[in-house]
């Protein structure tokens, strides 16, 4: 439903490729604003157990998601080593928690394949499609849907 | 075209500053301490407001305010005294003034056919004069005045015939332009008294390179033919006298004795003159203005003249949003600082190092920063004040009464943001104070009062914050009829033993109205809770005082600014939370607080003689069960927003101090039980809770009083 991005992009994408639980993932480098270490965050009251609370990125107080926990591949347990990934959608600043960042890719769009029926609810929900490249598969992560849900009065 | 946005929108906020000034003079009329420059002063915001509307073609505001402005221009004459009723009129006519330019700002011009019951009775007030006057733009296409260049012998001939000519001399000084006035709109000025020849003496005029930028050196000569006397001519010297040098010599009528030009001006191939044309002796550069009337030249000039007098300081209008900019990188400046502080701290240096001195200027300097920064969206609350005087007047008038408005420290200044969000519970507690608490006017002649009642708004400084205060000199709370509605309404329990102030205080609970009869504007049962719910998310808090027979007084108290919050940093289930002092009552060892399990295990603790739930703040946020044993813990005794008390219980209490707000709305969303986040010396975050909404995580039986609608929040 978001693939507004991929519209205005014709031939190709670029794309931030990086490791979640020792799978191969990716999104769109547009949404992408920074990318810096872990840092201990501040827990949330009353929050989803995938956000893992909440950062200070220069002032800006944001939440941090595990990406790992979203995608239901598993607790991830944060190390300096890990990274967050910053993106940032409509107005709203995310950090998404990932073990490693491995590269930033110009695809061609018509390399996307739809994803394959074989994989499980909650990774194929989030997912909008996935590369091949060699013989390693990229999943292209849908960023729209892996936010979590803006949190209303109503949410109880 | 923006530009003729910008003029419009730069003609809105001057009606602003104008319709501020005719408050301002109505009231010194009212009281009776007003002159003539006073009266004057009125005139010239309506003509200036009715100026501006006609350039910009906004027909009803140009026919109002003529109408109004005849009726002071009668007052300024001296030809009509100002009466009680007159001020009265006057008053409504500001109202419909400011109506018309707000109307007009969001360009919803009303028809004209609207004023004409408020048009004809200040026809009526102006005694016929200037009724017949026409009312169109053109009036004041004055301002630009007609500027020719004759050729020499199209000169006027100067003959006698009952005027006299008048030679002169006008050499302004620096202080002059720098205190805003403008050597063009004096000449201007004096233009309009009659003929005038204008010769520009540039002989003083230095080469560029040795030229001083704030230094004049160009005087004027000047021939004026006039029916007016000498001391009309110095009177349009008046402001500037001592800042220029000034000569006036009558001389003969027709007598050929322009003086030779050439004797003063010595005008050099290779320094040309900076302001004007090169002139030479024999053809002498002549500006002969139109003699036609030019009232607006004199009155610009009347106005430059009195800010001179009256303004003695400047200031500039900036965007909102570059302001809130600076302060948020500000805080983070301040942020910064912590943590530097924090790290050379734990550094351990040598006491006396070069480091920690420079850490405490540096400190110190932020800090200063940070005040200046906030004071910039500081304003005087007196625009608001203002405003309410008329709320004043139309409460008044609905419900006849007679009320009087009194106004204390209007100058004390509050954020911007506090000063737009006050509006609304103001107007409440203002139509409250006139419409519930003055008397009827019989009931005061019979009590020995002023059949006029008076309510009085006052804001002060105090220790930090800034309280507000309405009070009015009616007959104050009538305890025994609030309790009983109380009673009746299920607000309490029947046999509630209340002190006269909690009696008071329950006009806040939500649901409550005394007045027998639901007059139109107050007393529909929304209001005082509105208020109160209103300054809580202000950061503030209400109460009232109230004495039988002469008066009540409701006193709010605000945080000077919503940008930083006075919190108690305290730790919780090992997190560090940030609790604001506001809600703060007192802290309680728990080991000395006596706590005791209710039923199953509710647990509450006795504070003076009341019973309190005890919760505990990690468990609350969810981060721990609720522990078994308080022991070691601390207890923040919190009053919440229906006066309701609960003492929360904490591991540690760190400090308290002022901290930085940060949002979470944008990022994520509503957090129950958490207002707001800030940033701690370390970088770390730190939740900010909002004592109104936390509840324990099983549900205790305690009374509630008022229905709270977050409830449902704590299941999350």
């Amino acid at each position: 439903m978001d693939n507004n991005v991929a519209v205005d992009i014709h031939q190709s994408r670029e794309i931030v490729a990086f490791h979640v639980a020792d799978q191969g993932f990716c999104i769109d480098i547009g949404y992408v604003r920074e990318i810096r270490g872990w840092t201990p965050t501040t827990v949330l009251p009353h929050a989803p157990d995938y956000v893992k609370g909440m950062m200070n990125l220069r002032g800006t107080v944001l939440p941090v998601v595990d990406l790992s926990l979203r995608l239901g591949l598993g607790v991830t347990n944060p190390s300096p080593r890990h990274v967050i990934i910053i993106v940032m959608l409509d107005e709203r600043m995310v950090g998404l928690l990932v073990e490693a960042v491995s590269d930033i890719l110009n695809l061609p769009h018509d390399d996307m394949k739809p994803t394959p029926d074989v994989a499980s609810g909650a990774t194929r929900n989030f997912i909008e499609g996935v590369f091949t490249i060699e013989d390693k598969m990229i999943r292209a992560i849908d960023v729209a849907r892996i936010l979590p849900a803006r949190q209303g009065h109503t949410t109880c | 075209m923006s530009g003729s946005a910008d003029l419009r929108e730069g003609f809105f906020q001057e009606c602003e500053d104008l319709l501020e000034a005719l408050a301002d003079g109505l009231n010194a009329m009212d009281d009776g301490t007003a002159d003539a420059e006073v009266v004057n002063a009125v005139f010239r915001t309506v003509h200036s407001i009715k100026g501006g509307a006609g350039a910009f073609g906004l027909e009803t505001l140009v026919s109002f305010a003529h109408a109004f402005e005849n009726v002071l221009d009668d007052v300024r004459a001296g030809t009509v005294s100002v009466s009680p009723e007159m001020l009265a009129v006057f008053y409504k006519s500001s109202d419909r003034l400011a109506d018309l330019v707000e109307a007009a700002n969001s360009g919803e011009e009303n028809a004209p056919s609207q004023d004409d019951a408020l048009i004809e009775e200040l026809r009526q007030l102006g005694g016929g004069t200037g009724e017949d006057e026409e009312v169109s733009p053109d009036d004041f296409e004055a301002i630009g005045f007609a500027l020719e260049l004759p050729e020499v012998n199209d000169l006027p001939e100067l003959e006698g015939d009952g005027k006299s000519e008048f030679e002169i001399r006008f050499t302004p000084k620096k202080e002059l332009y720098a205190n805003g006035n403008d050597a063009a709109l004096l000449i201007r000025a004096l233009k309009d008294l009659g003929e005038l020849e204008i010769t520009a003496d540039l002989s003083e005029v230095p080469v560029l390179s040795e030229m001083e930028w704030d230094e004049p050196s160009v005087s004027w000569h000047l021939r004026l033919i006039t029916d007016e006397n000498q001391s009309d001519i110095r009177e349009v010297f008046e402001f500037v006298e001592d800042q220029c040098a000034l000569e006036i010599i009558r001389i003969d009528e027709g007598a050929d004795s322009l003086p030779d030009i050439s004797d003063f001006m010595q005008v050099q191939e290779d320094n040309p003159p900076v302001f004007l044309p090169p002139i030479s002796p024999e053809s002498p550069t002549v500006i002969s203005a139109d003699t036609r009337a030019d009232i607006e030249g004199i009155s610009i000039f009347g106005k430059k003249a009195e800010k001179k007098v009256t303004a003695t300081k400047t200031t500039i209008r900036v965007d909102l949003e570059r302001v809130d900019r600076l302060i948020n990188i500000v805080g983070e400046m301040v942020i910064s600082e912590a943590m530097l502080t924090q790290s050379v701290s734990e550094m351990s240096l040598q006491s006396g190092n070069q480091v920690e001195a420079a850490m405490a200027q540096l400190k110190q300097l932020s800090s200063e920063l940070q005040e200046s920064v906030m004071a910039i969206r500081a304003q005087p609350v007196k625009p608001l004040f203002q405003r309410m005087s008329r709320i004043v007047r139309e409460a008044a008038q609905e419900t006849g009464k007679a009320a009087k408005f009194e106004t204390i420290g209007d100058t004390v200044e509050v954020d911007k943001t506090v000063i737009e969000r006050l509006a609304d519970p103001l107007t409440h507690m203002i139509r409250n104070a006139v419409d519930h608490g003055l008397e009827e006017t019989e009931f005061r002649i019979a009590a020995g009062k002023p059949a006029q009642g008076t309510v009085t708004l006052s804001a002060a400084h105090r220790s930090g914050r800034v309280v507000i205060e309405l009070s009015d000199d009616g007959a104050g709370v009538n305890r025994d009829k609030v309790r009983s509605l109380a009673i009746k309404k299920g607000l309490i329990p029947d046999d509630a033993d209340l002190a006269d102030t909690e009696i008071d205080n329950l006009l806040f609970l939500p649901g409550f109205s005394t007045n027998d009869v639901v007059s139109n504007m107050s007393g529909r049962g929304v209001g005082m809770d509105v208020v109160k719910s209103e300054i809580r998310a202000l950061g503030g808090r209400v109460v009232i005082h109230s004495s039988p027979g002469s008066g009540t007084t409701v006193s709010i108290s605000l945080p000077l600014t919503l940008a930083v919050l006075e919190g108690m940093v305290v730790q919780a289930a090992g997190e560090t939370v940030v609790v604001p002092t506001s809600a703060l009552r007192e802290t309680v060892r728990a080991d000395e607080a006596g706590v005791q399990v209710l039923g199953s295990d509710d647990l509450v603790m006795s504070s003076h003689g009341e019973l309190v739930p005890v919760l505990d703040l990690g468990a609350c946020l969810g981060y721990r069960e609720m522990p078994q044993d308080f022991s070691g813990l601390t207890l923040l005794l919190i009053e919440n927003e229906n006066g309701r008390r609960t003492a929360v219980a904490v591991d540690q209490v760190f400090d308290q101090r002022e901290v930085v707000i940060k949002g979470l709305e944008t990022n994520y969303g509503f957090i129950p039980g958490i207002a707001a986040a800030t940033i701690l010396g370390d970088g770390r975050i730190a939740l900010i809770v909002d004592t109104d909404q936390l509840h324990p995580v099983t549900s205790l039986h305690h009374h509630e009083v008022g229905a709270s609608s977050k409830g449902v929040l704590n299941n999350g």
